[in-house]
């Protein structure tokens, strides 16, 4: 367990990040200009940090697989984003979102960083209002919010449906700034292969151009990862579907832990699936269910059209079970609610995987229009894909995978266990730990990017200074590249059959089957044996038209897939471990008599985070317990 | 379904294109376009055949990623979506589709239906921000604007650059998607101060790049997947006048 240091700062919970900054290095301005740093990703989390980087003098490059940085999967968020601002006098406080936090992720995060996102949540809604960001107002001109699942008071900010992409044009008109200064160098159109580290310190990567095939070496003297979730472990997920782990994998890999990865949330509102063509679940953002109600006919195979099933015999199942938050229980509380009356057969639509949000009661209450203003876009987006009309009847909805709470692990300063590399926004596992909170993510992406690393990486940068511009013909890089070309090479000489997508989806299907929103012992084993067999067919049976040194995109989906295979059984390896249910980590063994999460703090409380062994080696685990100074670990109940 | 299908092929930036055809002879109408291009690429690989290179990502009509010319409209023929969100149901069985990238001399082809579409890049890095560096931002209700403008910013906001209306511009006019950055700023009470350099600066990169002349024909607003609105050009050239 030594090697786990969180560095968490003395002093009383509301003091430590005032207390960091006070005592933390500085690097002089003049020092900056020399310093290099690599920000991989540019969703909220990396174009921020690439910018406020960049802003404050740092020689930055940063990367992305997407053809504009504007693109990152960020772009995709609907709902909104979360801070402590209290505009609606209705109890908020810095103190209370920590305290939803801690409680909604069921005791399984690390006070100290979940307090500070809290803190800079306010600071993220005044910068982003500050860049143009056209959040939602009220007539007298001040900005509006709404609320989200598993909270009592109304703090969240939006732009209609679009909040992320509103969100996200903001930090890439930051970072184009920065580009036009100089600063920051982007790089689109590459993927970073693997991690370089030099003396135990990264000192840079391996990219691969995505249009010529080239390889890249790039040295920095810092690294910064902000390459997203692993949602699309599902394959069919909300996420945008080239999202993947590989960046993060490959750092694993070289030595930083992975913590927690079979914490997955399984969003509860999404576009069931339609067909077996389909590639992608399309969310229907939380905020729904501000207005929407969620029920299922009490009858079993009741035919009869919605609208015409009357009021009594209609079972608003969220709000009988969970009467204090009704239809506003969180996702990972109310997913599994939605779970349990279709596996009870009441589940509508053709395949009975569905239930219904319905909408019916607040038109009537507030109007059409009033409806309209708030998710206009999403009732058209749904209509888009269904064909049919939320205003007329009601939606169906049943959960999809959506994002990972599980990540690198990291401490308080967002470093992973390997010196000089940092993972920031949904790459790392630090805030919410086995359940996020809707709207909190947004809030922390851009938080740890604007606000928290470039002040914590400064701490680890005031010692490099004099650590000349890393050389790239260092044999550590040689020995990544050649790794990378050889892994290259290896999945384009298979010439089997299948694309590297099939394989995906199959795989996809194991683990929404056995590693989905409800687990068991005997379930993960068999999901370990059928993955295994399939990763080996995998190896033998790809087929890789092309070559590598083209714009060549099976190429790239399958390393994705690749990797995936390894980090499914991490996964599992971590879900087996954890003999307790808690957050969206749900063992069937461990649960109270009337269907709720068991949780056990006696033995449970801690972080895992796995440690790489090499090859066909077991992983290593180590526990970070979980001290909570500040609230007392209590049942997690929303009833 | 069966269709028949014309997709431009061209291996690279300097190899010349042409059109291949193929035929689907399964294609369900719940399949999205992207959908159907992937059954054609699953079955593609099985032949140890190049598959089609195209753009896509979040397949729900927001990263802008998308977008070819199909039957001779970007987005094909639905108005208001983009091709991910194109749906099969719209096609009928026996049509020949005909599938080709963005005809644009800015955005040259990379391969097959991918192009390269930096050049929207580099107009917004010529002043597509507003200068506030993190930290610096006032209390955010320290900033009010009406509502009415903040909603009128957001619909020019929602422009997601996936360049159709350079496209769609018998002169590859960018002005449907630089006045929707400009009009955002311009509507809003922080975007007022740097107004006059963000529309010089926008502009003159905009002309630089070899975007034409907008000739009023109204093609970017009708093939615009977001429906962004001719009147945002109206805005961005009074800004413009208003800047010298
Ligand atoms: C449909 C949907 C709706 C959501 N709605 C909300 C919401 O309303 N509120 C909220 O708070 N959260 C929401 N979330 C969650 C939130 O959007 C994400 O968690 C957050 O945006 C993640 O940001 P990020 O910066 O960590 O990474 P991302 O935005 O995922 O960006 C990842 C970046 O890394 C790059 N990258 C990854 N791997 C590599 C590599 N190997 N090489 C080079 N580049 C790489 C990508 O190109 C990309 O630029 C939603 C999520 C989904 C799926
Ligand atoms: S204005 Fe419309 S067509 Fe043009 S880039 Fe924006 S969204 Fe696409
Ligand atoms: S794939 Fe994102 S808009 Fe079509």
């Amino acid at each position: 367990m030594g090697k786990l240091i969180s560095k968490i700062p003395d002093g009383p919970l509301s003091q430590k990040w005032t207390r960091y900054r006070a005592s933390s290095k500085l690097v002089n301005p003049a020092n900056k200009k020399k310093l290099e740093i690599i920000v991989v990703g540019t969703g909220l989390s990396g174009a921020g940090a690439a910018s406020a980087l960049g802003e404050l003098g740092y020689n930055v490059k940063v990367f992305c697989y997407q053809d504009s940085p504007r693109r990152a999967h960020s772009v995709a968020a609907q709902g909104g984003i979360n801070a402590a601002k209290n505009y609606q006098n209705d109890g908020d406080s810095t103190y209370r979102l920590f305290y939803d936090m801690i409680k909604g992720g069921d005791y399984r995060a690390r006070e100290a960083n979940v307090y500070r996102a809290a803190e800079v949540s306010n600071q993220v809604i005044d910068h982003f209002t500050a860049l143009g960001v056209p959040f939602a107002r009220d007539y007298g001109g001040t900005l509006d919010t709404r609320s989200f699942g598993g909270v009592q008071v109304s703090r969240t900010f939006y732009a209609k449906g679009q909040t992320g992409q509103q969100c996200l044009l903001g930090c890439y008109s930051s970072l184009s700034r920065q580009i036009k200064k100089g600063n920051v160098k982007m790089f689109p159109r590459r993927e970073m292969l693997d991690l370089v580290v030099i003396d135990g310190k990264a000192r840079g990567i391996i990219a691969r151009n995505l249009i010529t095939g080239e390889i890249e070496r790039h040295g920095a003297h810092a690294v910064v990862l902000a390459t997203g979730g692993y949602g699309t472990i599902y394959y069919m997920s909300t996420l945008a579907v080239n999202s993947n782990a590989s960046a993060a994998w490959k750092a694993h890999k070289r030595g930083a832990f992975f913590a927690n990865p079979s914490f997955v949330q399984i969003h509860p509102t999404c576009v069931p699936q339609l067909n077996e063509y389909q590639s992608k679940l399309t969310l229907m953002s939380e905020s729904l269910r501000n207005d929407g109600r969620v029920w299922v006919p009490k009858a079993k195979d009741d035919k009869r059209s919605p609208n015409d099933i009357p009021e009594e015999e209609r079972d608003y199942f969220l709000e009988r079970r969970y009467p204090a938050f009704g239809n506003l229980v969180p996702r990972d509380v109310s997913s599994r609610a939605i779970k349990e009356r279709c596996d009870a057969g009441n589940g509508v639509g053709e395949t009975k995987l569905a239930v219904y949000l319905d909408f019916r009661d607040a038109i009537n209450k507030q109007g059409k229009k009033a409806i309209e203003n708030k998710y206009g876009n999403l009732f058209e987006m749904y209509k888009t894909i269904t064909g049919s009309d939320p205003y007329e009847g009601p939606m169906m909805i049943y959960p999809a995978g959506h994002y990972t709470m599980g990540g690198l692990w990291v401490d308080y300063e967002l470093m992973t266990t390997i010196q000089g590399l940092y993972a920031i926004g949904e790459s790392n596992f630090s805030d919410h730990g086995a359940n996020r909170l809707g709207a909190s993510s947004l809030m922390q992406a851009a938080g740890d990017g604007y606000f928290v690393v470039p002040n914590t990486i400064s701490n680890y940068l005031a010692d490099e200074i004099r650590t000349p511009k890393t050389s790239i013909d260092k044999p550590e890089f040689a020995e990544a590249e050649k790794a990378s070309v050889e892994r290259i090479n290896k999945l384009l000489s298979i010439r089997g059959k299948q694309n590297a997508a099939s394989f995906h989806k199959r795989l996809g299907k194991i683990m929404w089957d056995y590693v989905g929103m409800t687990r068991n012992e005997a379930g993960l084993n068999k999901a370990l044996v059928l993955i295994r067999e399939l990763q080996k067919e995998f190896w033998t049976d790809l087929n890789v038209p092309g070559t590598a040194g083209e714009l060549n995109m099976e190429l790239e989906k399958a390393g994705r897939v690749a990797d995936y295979f390894e980090l499914t059984q991490l996964l599992i390896t971590d879900a087996l471990d954890r003999k307790e249910s808690c957050g969206a980590h749900f063992r069937e063994e461990y649960q109270t008599p009337d269907g709720e999460a068991l949780r056990n703090d006696q033995e449970y409380a801690y972080v895992a985070a796995w440690e790489y062994a090499g090859e066909g080696n077991a992983h290593i685990l180590h526990k970070e317990e979980l001290k909570f100074e500040e609230v007392e670990m209590k049942v997690r109940s929303y009833k | 379904m069966k269709l028949t299908l014309k997709i431009w092929r061209q291996k690279d930036s300097r190899a010349k294109g042409t059109f291949v055809t193929y035929r689907m002879d399964d294609v369900a109408p719940e399949m999205s376009f992207l959908e159907m291009l992937d059954a054609l690429n699953k079955k593609l690989v099985e032949e140890n055949k190049d598959p089609v290179a195209f753009d896509h990502d979040c397949r729900e009509g927001i990263c802008g990623s998308c977008g070819m010319y199909i039957n001779g409209h970007p987005h094909g023929p639905v108005p208001a979506i983009t091709t991910c969100h194109l749906s099969m149901r719209y096609f009928k069985d026996g049509d020949t589709i005909w599938i080709e990238p963005w005809r644009a001399k800015p955005f040259p082809v990379i391969k097959d239906l991918i192009v390269d579409r930096s050049a929207f890049d580099k107009i917004q890095s010529a002043g597509g921000f507003i200068s506030v560096n993190a930290g610096a931002a006032p209390e955010a209700n320290s900033i009010l604007a009406k509502k009415k403008h903040a909603d009128d910013a957001f619909d020019s906001a929602i422009c997601i650059g996936c360049g159709a209306c350079v496209a769609a511009c018998k002169n590859a006019s960018a002005m449907l998607f630089v006045s929707a950055k400009i009009s955002q700023f311009a509507l809003l009470p922080q975007g007022k101060i740097e107004a006059k350099e963000r529309v010089r600066a926008m502009v003159e990169k905009m002309d630089e790049l070899g975007f034409g002349n907008c000739s009023n024909t109204g093609a970017c607003e009708a093939e615009c997947p977001k429906q962004i609105k001719l009147t945002n050009i109206a805005r961005m050239n009074r800004e413009y006048y208003k800047a010298f």
